[in-house]
């Protein structure tokens, strides 16, 4: 199994860590194996270039392909709805963590919790300590990293990349998240 | 109030039935009652006698754990691992881990401004005596000590008065501390409700503190026009000895102001300060300046402008004596907290001291007699200063572009630096001549100083960013009103009935550290923003310096534009850390004051008045410290809500509502007993925003209560969703639940308003007389 270190060094997790993306089709085979996935994407991805694009077309693009509904936090739900999108909700990161540990919640459609979160442009940081709420406290939850850097208290988390591989990672898994 | 340890003795005593000679009585405590409010229910509350308020709001506002790692390490059974239902070897879960550990956080923030708070009055009592009167805005304010007063159930008239507060604050601490020894409390609700008994003890530590020193050192006594001073590095005269304090306890900084007055040399010298002392000697002395907030320690220092470095207690970065002792500058350490290794020379005679300091013999010393510290401090300054001739540690262009060219491009400091700055890429643009992207760091910097350590060819990465940001920070020269103390009765009066019925839309506390996500300026933004929209904005700490930062196109600081009252419109700078218990106190003083509900041990009412009532919000977007846990935590306990920044996550426990539990939102109507529902107002107690927008939104939509008329609630509705409109692109979809009948309807919103009310199946409500406390209802339903 691959071995990643945090971006942050200093961010220890402890005993479990997330395991490595290697290859973007293990996000892809996540997605279709869950029930309830949904895709969190926070304030950075309106102003994160990846190459020619931002990190909020590829959220978009994710979201549309894999029929996943989107979470915008912070305050970019505009940023989406210009680009001729709505998110399926937008709420405080906070909020919509929290919101997963519960395991009676009936989730945006009320049709019940999400098994799989996939998270995106959240400050490192911060997103670094949702995770662990989600890891500790989020019942039959399973989450993913699809930022830039290895997040150790997801459950599954791309190791630290560059910009070429974290575009293509993300180019693969929208592309096959369309197939059958 | 009350006497300690009173002894009596009598030589010899006659009476008919027998002559009793060297008679001698002790009494643990003698009362001499003078308040004739009637003691409320809860006089010196013990650790569960708020149990129950607190699981009320406990109740809406559960908590969401985000640990820092999976283990505890607390004892000798750990590491243990708390992964995800894991229990460790004392049977401990990672909830109550979690809530033990903000406790540890609340409890070291408690201590440390109760501590601070029994030094200051021990201080003033030994200068002034025991019965030297606590007045802090002469016939402004009857209430001097609201929080002391709604706690305790005293009403102290004197410095003397003061210890009995610390002794029960003192005897809480303990107590709470015990139970986080492994074995103790191990149910995370019971951990959260003891946060919260933290936080009201850390208040009362606050106020304390700061009325102890308003009343006794002349600081400006709640006083809307107190002086505009000086801030920024660009302020300081160089051609002068400079003495830096850091730190937050004054004490050692108004010995070195005396002994300037005293020996004529006011004026001679300049006397400056980082961090809350900085606040509390211009308190002091209106010519003294401030150098700005935390952050600036290491540039500050650097800079070589500070011929001597007096450092006190709290937030004083533990290195400063290695980097003082770079640019020559000899250190005084003056508090019994934080000695810094140095030899304790408090017992020897001034000229021995001086000499060694100024020979270079000892870099430091330990000296714990204020008046000391001021003649050494001075004559040692001014003997060094021509020698010293502004030493500094902070590269010039040259050594710049060489050392860049020997970064080896690990990229360790981006992933040491907090803030994820792009470091390496700037000492790469440096390693051709342009020093412009690092330049642009420095505004955002927040000078810990990580980068340098994580450096594996030791460049010293923050002084290239102040080599770099020089320019700016040499022309950083603000005016700020200083610290005015508490908020007058009458201002009270005057605005009690607006903020409760919802008609001026809020009081916004900016408050905290400088821990800021992209610098100060978004600070500045939001207290701009609110003012302007005629909120009554109150400042405190690092944050009130850094909201001086910036001015308009006019060359005018916030604090030169808005009025310093507390009014709607007003940007008012209570002061230092400790002066955070004016805020709380004008909370509790509009139920007191406004509302005339008895104030006397009257916690639970109190709190219930505020919680339903006062539309206040605290935002510390930078807050760092274990104190900003402890003074977060007292709002709490009040019903007041907290934002934090991003870094606050690292608090590692929000405490979140839910407005899809629509059973957590009934209160009772105190008229009738009803369970009525009033919404999410407010919707969460403490909670981290990712953005500055995020922020201002919550801001306004945390402002709304239960209580607000139609008009109030119009009025906030309006705000609220303006913001959101303006900052997220969009209407709120959460309207509905804030919208009670349809006076409440923003006239100019109207009909978008209908429309997503209509989809909603929005149903009228009405507006009750709100309280969590059924014995607050007047007349039971049943009854009628």
């Amino acid at each position: 199994m691959a071995t990643a270190e945090p971006w942050q060094k200093a961010e220890i997790p402890g005993p479990t860590k997330a395991l490595v993306i290697t290859k973007p089709e293990v996000v892809v085979a996540m997605v279709k194996k869950a029930k309830r996935p949904i895709l969190i994407v926070g304030h950075e991805a309106p102003e994160t270039d990846i190459k020619e694009k931002k990190l909020l077309d590829y959220a978009i693009r994710i979201s549309e392909t894999g029929k996943i509904p989107l979470v915008a936090t912070a305050h970019i739900v505009g940023e989406f709805i210009k680009k001729g999108f709505r998110p399926a909700a937008f709420m405080p990161a906070v909020d919509i963590a929290n919101r997963l540990t519960d395991s009676e919640w009936k989730g945006l459609d009320g049709n019940g919790q999400y098994d799989l979160a996939m998270f995106m442009g959240i400050t490192y940081y911060m997103e670094w300590v949702l995770f662990s709420g989600l890891k500790h406290f989020g019942q039959n939850l399973k989450t993913i990293s699809l930022d830039r850097y290895y997040h150790p208290h997801a459950s599954w988390s791309f190791p630290n990349l560059s910009m070429e591989d974290w575009a293509q990672n993300l180019e693969v898994i929208i592309g096959k998240l369309g197939g059958t | 109030m009350s006497r300690k340890n009173v002894q009596l003795k009598i030589k010899e005593l006659k009476t008919d039935a027998a002559t009793i000679k060297d008679l001698q009585l002790s009494f643990g405590r003698l009362v001499a009652e003078t308040w004739t409010e009637p003691m409320g229910p809860t006089p010196y509350p013990s650790i569960t006698a708020l149990r129950e308020w607190d699981r009320k709001l406990l109740q809406r506002y559960k908590p969401f754990y985000m640990p820092y790692c999976d283990v505890c390490c607390l004892c000798t059974f750990g590491k243990c691992d708390l992964t995800a239902g894991k229990r460790g070897a004392c049977g401990i879960n990672m909830a109550a881990q979690q809530s033990r550990i903000v406790l540890l956080a609340c409890l070291i923030g408690a201590s440390t401004h109760t501590a601070h708070a029994r030094h200051m009055v021990e201080h003033l009592i030994e200068k002034h005596g025991h019965d030297f009167p606590i007045h802090i805005g002469g016939i402004n304010i009857e209430v001097e000590a609201p929080i002391t007063r709604l706690v305790c159930g005293v009403k102290p008239k004197t410095l003397g008065d003061l210890e009995e507060a610390l002794d029960y604050c003192e005897n809480q601490i303990t107590n709470l501390l015990s139970s986080t020894h492994t074995g103790q409390e191990g149910d995370n609700i019971d951990f959260e409700s003891k946060v919260f008994h933290a936080g009201m003890i850390d208040h009362i530590g606050l106020e304390v503190a700061d009325i102890a020193q308003v009343a006794a050192l002349g600081f400006p006594k709640a006083d809307p026009e107190a002086p505009l001073v000086d801030l920024g590095y660009g302020t300081v005269d160089t051609q002068k000895p400079v003495v830096l304090c850091i730190g937050h306890n004054v004490v050692p900084a108004t010995g070195i102001v005396d002994y300037l007055k005293a020996n004529g040399l006011y004026g001679e010298v300049e006397v400056c300060g980082l961090c809350c002392t900085a606040h509390d000697v211009t308190r002091y002395n209106p010519k003294a300046k401030i150098i700005g907030p935390i952050s600036w320690q290491l540039r500050f220092i650097r800079s070589g402008l500070p011929d001597v470095v007096v450092l006190d207690e709290q937030c004083v970065r533990t290195d400063c004596l290695l980097e003082a002792q770079r640019i020559k500058a000899p250190v005084i350490v003056t508090s019994e907290k934080n000695c810094m290794g140095l030899p304790n020379r408090t017992n020897d005679p001034v000229d021995a001291i001086v000499t060694d300091l100024t020979e270079g013999k000892v870099s430091g010393v330990l000296i714990l007699d204020p008046e000391k510290v001021g003649e050494v401090v001075v004559r040692t300054a001014v003997k060094v200063a021509p020698s010293r001739q502004k030493f500094k540690t902070i590269p010039n262009f040259e050594d710049i572009v060489a050392g860049s060219k020997t970064c080896k491009k690990c990229n360790d400091c981006r992933r040491a630096c907090p803030q994820d700055l792009q470091i390496m890429e700037a000492v790469a643009e440096a390693s051709t001549g342009n020093l412009e992207m690092l330049a642009n760091l420095y505004d955002v910097c927040i000078g810990c100083g990580r980068c340098e350590n994580a450096c594996q060819v030791d460049l010293p990465l923050h002084g290239y960013i102040v080599k770099a940001g020089e320019k700016k920070l040499k022309e950083e020269k603000f005016k700020i009103r200083s610290g005015r103390g508490a908020i007058q009765d009458v201002e009270i009066r005057n605005v009690g009935s607006p903020i409760v019925l919802g008609e001026i839309p809020g009081v916004v506390a900016v408050v905290g550290c400088s821990n800021y996500p992209h610098g100060g300026k978004e600070v500045i933004d939001i207290c701009r923003e609110f003012a302007n929209r005629r909120y009554i904005v109150v400042t405190s700490g690092c944050a009130a310096m850094t909201a001086a930062m910036y001015k308009d196109e006019e060359g005018k600081t916030l604090y030169e534009t808005y009025p310093g009252s507390f009014e709607a419109g007003g940007i008012v700078n209570v002061g230092s850390c400790v002066a955070n218990a004016h805020i709380a106190g004008a909370a509790i003083k509009i139920a007191n004051i406004f509302a005339k509900r008895n104030l006397r041990a009257n916690y639970e009412e109190i709190a219930d008045y505020i919680y339903n009532r006062v539309g206040a919000v605290g935002l510390a977007w930078g807050a760092y410290s274990q104190k900003a846990a402890a003074i977060g935590a007292g709002f709490w306990r009040l019903g007041v809500p907290v934002i934090v920044g991003p870094h606050g996550a690292k608090y590692r426990r929000m405490l979140l509502g839910r407005n899809d539990h629509e059973e957590d939102w009934y209160v009772y109507d105190a008229r009738t007993g009803d369970r009525v529902f009033v919404g999410p107002a407010p919707e969460h107690l403490f909670y981290a925003a990712e953005s500055k927008e995020e922020a201002m939104v919550m801001i306004a939509k945390l402002c709304m209560r239960p209580n607000d008329t139609t008009k109030g609630r119009a009025i906030k509705l309006t705000h609220w969703i303006d913001l959101h409109k303006r900052l997220y692109g969009t209407l709120p979809d959460d309207i509905h639940y804030y919208v009670r009948n349809e006076l409440d309807i923003p006239i100019t919103m109207k009909d978008e308003i209908h429309k997503i009310l209509e989809e909603k199946k929005w149903k009228e409500n009405r507006i009750p007389d709100p309280t969590l406390l059924p014995r607050m209802i007047r007349k039971r339903k049943e009854e009628a």
